[in-house]
């Protein structure tokens, strides 16, 4: 697979480590109420889908960047790359 | 008909004609007492047990495509009971004593062959810790010896010793661990099922659950509605695909885990073989052919197959080891899917759903396990509680913090 890096241009799928789901940028607040089973869904539970998936990849290899990559898990045809640090300051936070 | 060597002498006199297909091809009923969804080597033997330990007679498998068309065919065919945890070696031991009188109880030849699994360690902290894991194994009586140097030259001289990154410094030997024919697994369950009035219903797809407040009474299947008192999902690899339409998420990824076989050879390898230091098996078929792999690619993937760089990981992993097998030619290479947990180990329980059962998470270590698979999740089928040895592979476990975790490599799939 190649992946295509925001910054790198395209790079061989061997250079990264693979996290998982791209959800996983969302850590539940420990310290809440319902902090039991967020956190147990948290790091627990998976969508897994068949078909695309928008998961964290870690430019070990190369410039140590999180990249958020849409792939399809069926096809391994990959759509979207986008860094991890966008998405997450997209979503609000700070980094 | 009863499989057997008079038989075998008798159609042969006969001109072969008189041989009947080994199980029928029915269509659905519109009910059951029990629906197992999935056709696999998991399913079929949760279907023979319910039926010939348990006394049920109205089960019915569904298969999306033909019985055996997904991991029990594309495994690489090991059998051992050489776990560490007490949640899994009792159940692992269970399952080599099932497969050692298999073929006897299902009257079918699976050529169970009790060759001995060799786990070679490479320092002297694997010694220990296969030292602790061959005591574990003697727990459940399964048999384990740690050989030293001198005695694996013995028996395969033609290994790598004296690597000089991975010396060979001993083994953990199990003389019972081995290799089964696969495909024939999948057959004879399936055969002795159907000879006990289960319906192996193929072509088979189920489309979606009816479920309705809190209990799943019927499979919408693509050869109509199917309803039942019990449904037991059954489908590692696709766990994740099937139980979304129950509205489940579970504690699993799907993987992909390549397979690979070498051109045709002179018997050489005499039982199973494993790299220690990185991840390698191998074995060798009956036709000759290397049969061996190593890690899984590491994302998530429904594509049964696999990618570059894993290949040549587990060629390197075989070449570290057995630099002979350079000479021989790559035959065949193929992936399935793995259902991986969040521990490394598997899945037999209910479900929040009334009438809705559970068996996953298989890993990539599911083969070895389908007999006793197949018997725990009959038991649990049949009494509503789980087996002796199945107790600990709940769905729950990890909410209650107790995973079953052989690796020690905490909730992430792609490093057990």
């Amino acid at each position: 697979m190649i992946i295509h890096h925001p910054l790198l241009g395209p790079r061989d799928a061997a250079e990264f480590v693979y996290l998982g789901d791209a959800s996983l940028i969302e850590r539940p607040d420990g310290l809440a109420e319902n902090a039991e089973d967020t956190m147990y869904e948290y790091v627990y539970l998976r969508d897994n889908p068949a078909g695309l998936h928008r998961e964290l990849w870690y430019h070990e290899q190369g410039d140590r960047s999180w990249l958020v990559v849409t792939r399809n898990t069926v096809t391994h045809e990959i759509t979207a790359v986008e860094l991890a640090r966008d998405v997450a300051c997209d979503k609000g936070r700070s980094k | 008909m009863r499989y057997n060597a008079l038989e075998i002498l008798k159609q042969g006199l006969t001109g072969n004609k008189g041989w009947t297909p080994a199980w029928r091809d029915p269509d659905p009923k519109p009910e059951y007492d029990i629906v197992i969804v999935g056709g696999g080597g998991h399913g079929l033997a949760t279907a023979y047990y319910l039926s010939n330990k348990f006394g049920f007679q109205n089960i019915a498998v569904v298969e999306k495509g033909w019985i055996g068309s997904g991991n029990v065919g594309r495994n690489t065919t090991l059998i051992r009971s050489n776990y560490l945890l007490e949640g899994n070696q009792p159940f692992y031991e269970l399952s080599m004593q099932l497969w050692e009188g298999l073929e006897q109880d299902f009257n079918y030849n699976a050529m169970v062959s009790q060759r001995g699994i060799l786990n070679l360690y490479h320092s002297d902290a694997q010694r220990d810790a296969f030292a602790r894991r061959g005591n574990a194994m003697h727990l459940t009586g399964s048999g384990g010896v740690l050989l030293d140097e001198a005695q694996i030259r013995k028996k395969c001289p033609y290994l790598d010793f004296d690597n000089a990154r991975f010396p060979i410094k001993g083994a953990l030997w199990q003389p019972r661990g081995g290799t089964v024919r696969h495909d024939a697994v999948a057959w004879g369950f399936a055969r002795g099922a159907d000879q006990k009035g289960v319906d192996i219903l193929q072509n088979c797809e189920v489309t979606g659950f009816q479920i309705d407040d809190g209990v799943c009474k019927a499979v919408e299947t693509s050869r109509g509605i199917i309803r039942a008192k019990k449904i037991a999902v059954c489908v590692a690899g696709s766990s994740g695909r099937v139980m979304s339409m129950a509205g489940m998420r579970l504690p699993i990824e799907s993987h992909v885990l390549q397979a690979f076989v070498s051109e045709g050879l002179k018997p050489t390898i005499p039982g199973v073989i494993t790299f220690g230091a990185g991840h390698f098996y191998v074995s060798q078929s009956d036709k000759g052919g290397l049969v061996f792999g190593g890690d899984i690619d590491g994302y998530n993937s429904y594509a049964q197959r696999g990618n570059l760089p894993v290949v040549e990981d587990v060629c390197e992993g075989g070449m570290a080891i057995l630099p002979m097998i350079g000479r021989a030619r790559l035959l065949r290479m193929w992936g399935g899917l793995m259902d991986m947990s969040m521990d490394g180990s598997p899945f037999i329980d209910r479900t929040h759903i009334k009438g809705l059962y559970f068996n996953g998470g298989w890993c990539y270590g599911g083969f070895k396990a389908t007999p006793a698979s197949g018997y725990c999740y009959a038991h649990l089928l049949a009494k509503d509680v789980p087996h002796p040895v199945a107790t600990q592979l709940r769905l729950d476990r990890f909410r209650r913090g107790a995973p079953i975790d052989e690796k020690g490599a905490g909730p992430q799939p792609n490093l057990h």
